[in-house]
């Protein structure tokens, strides 16, 4: 089957699974859910081809809703997971899921590390600004005044810019999106998975239960008022002024993907079993 | 959520995209019905499942005038929704594990003012006869669909402002 047939056969149906999602009605989430399938079918693979990768959190549950392969990995490390699964299965598309707990605070570290290496591989965070799973507490991207029986007075500290540290640690694609626009996220995966690279991407995706005040970002949202740029000095002085709120493609940069020399997806496992023993 | 309005050139098309604006109503109310199972909200669940079930039926009889015409594939190549969303279909985001019927119909209704609008526009700006013949069909049904909802709605009191109050909450936020 060609790619132009595969495609118009695939539909976002085929990349669901039977597990039945347990997020709270309402929450942003499902149409992430929904924005990875339609993705999935817009890029015509099969699922066998495609690795959904995750950490822990309400977001990181991603992968079993999907029938890709998946791993439902350690908090924080999925991106030490995805990389090691892409350069031992070059032809797999990598995509991971993260939200703002799990991708900012501690796993903050490799997605310093994974935007400098810029493994081909999607990126994407589910950012709610809180921590959904364990009840409501701040996240790094928590506005400082957050005022709650778990953060009382709010945090006082200065929230994180994602894209910020995405575009200064060298991700070679950066983008933000909003959940509740399922289609043109989906466009946006479409094109991050395509771009070769480290591509990383911020949905905004409200946490109705802990931050019910995130219902407003239906309203607040809007399409970035410039084009993306392969410019990153330019992306950066762009970054200045945006409060939070721009949806769209930031920057497109033209790294050369890392990619190691040495697979070993095909290597014999007696051989291996050897290597290990102690 | 924004609405899609594809352009609309011949009546194969229309059926396509009529059947798909119902399929795809299934589609959410089943998933919305599968949500409230999930919180056992058995009494919602029954709703959403019922308004699948009808959603189902106006989607039949479409396939029905549509023939020989294979409005699934032919829906998907026409693509309607590349941006924005299938009309008739429920916002998830207005979903919420205390909702009431009430909330269900007033999902129902507003999917069925954004399709009665699709309809709408359709027949305002086609150009072709048989085009604008179907969808004028289209706009009296989902006009009676409008009315049918509202009279739904007629047996529901609107909840009190605090429905979403839960006195065992997920976790004291105060
Ligand atoms: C090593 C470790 N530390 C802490 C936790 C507890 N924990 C589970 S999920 C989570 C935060 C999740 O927040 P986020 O990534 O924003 O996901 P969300 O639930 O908001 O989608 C924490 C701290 C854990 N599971 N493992
Ligand atoms: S707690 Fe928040 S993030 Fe988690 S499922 Fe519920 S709404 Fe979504
Ligand atoms: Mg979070």
């Amino acid at each position: 089957m060609s790619t132009a047939e595969m495609r118009l056969a695939c539909k976002p149906g085929d990349y669901k699974s039977d597990v039945q999602p347990v997020w709270c009605p309402g929450c942003g989430d499902y149409h992430v859910l929904m924005s990875f399938t339609r993705a999935f079918a817009a890029l015509g693979l099969p699922p066998e081809k495609i690795a959904v990768i995750s950490g822990i959190g309400c977001s990181s549950r991603i992968p079993a809703y999907t029938n890709c392969y998946g791993f439902h990995g350690v908090h924080g490390r999925s991106l030490a997971l995805a990389a090691g699964l892409k350069v031992t299965r070059p032809d797999l598309t990598v995509v991971v899921a993260s939200g703002d707990g799990d991708g900012y605070s501690i796993g903050g570290n490799h997605f310093l590390h994974a935007c400098r290496r810029n493994i081909d591989m999607t990126y994407v965070v589910m950012d709610n600004r809180v921590y959904g799973m364990t009840k409501g507490q701040p996240s790094p991207t928590t506005e400082p005044d957050f005022d709650t029986a778990l953060s009382p007075g709010g945090t006082g500290v200065r929230p994180f810019h994602p894209l910020v540290i995405a575009l200064a640690s060298g991700a070679n694609f950066v983008a933000r999106a909003f959940s509740g626009s399922p289609n043109e996220t989906a466009d946006i995966l479409v094109e991050a998975i395509r771009h070769p690279g480290f591509s990383f991407i911020e949905i905004l995706s409200p946490c109705v239960t802990f931050r019910p005040d995130e219902k407003e970002w239906k309203s607040m949202v809007r399409p970035a008022p410039v084009e993306a740029t392969d410019d990153a000095a330019r992306a950066a002085r762009r970054l200045m002024t945006d409060d939070g709120f721009n949806i769209g493609v930031l920057y497109r940069g033209e790294r050369r993907p890392f990619q190691p020399p040495f697979g070993r997806a095909d290597a014999d496992l007696t051989a291996l079993e050897t290597e290990f023993v102690l | 959520m924004t609405q899609a309005t594809p352009e609309i050139t011949s009546l194969p098309d229309l059926l396509a995209v009529a059947w798909r604006i119902e399929a795809d109503a299934v589609e959410r109310y089943q998933a919305l019905a599968a949500q409230m199972e999930t919180f056992n909200n058995a009494e919602l669940a029954a709703v959403f499942r019922d308004l699948a079930r009808a959603e189902g039926i106006h989607a039949e009889e479409i396939r029905r005038m549509a023939g020989d015409l294979d409005v699934a594939a032919r829906a998907r190549e026409i693509d309607p929704w590349r941006s924005g969303e299938s009309p008739e279909s429920a916002d998830l985001a207005e979903a919420h594990y205390k909702m009431t019927p009430w909330h269900a119909l007033q999902l129902a209704l507003a999917g069925e003012q954004r399709a009665l609008a699709f309809f709408d526009h359709i027949l305002k700006t086609a150009t072709d006869e048989a085009v604008r013949k179907m969808a004028a069909e289209f706009v009296e049904e989902e006009n009676e669909h409008v009315d049918l909802v509202r009279r739904l709605l007629r047996r529901h009191r609107e909840p009190s402002e605090n429905w979403s109050e839960d006195p065992d909450a997920p976790v004291a936020q105060d």
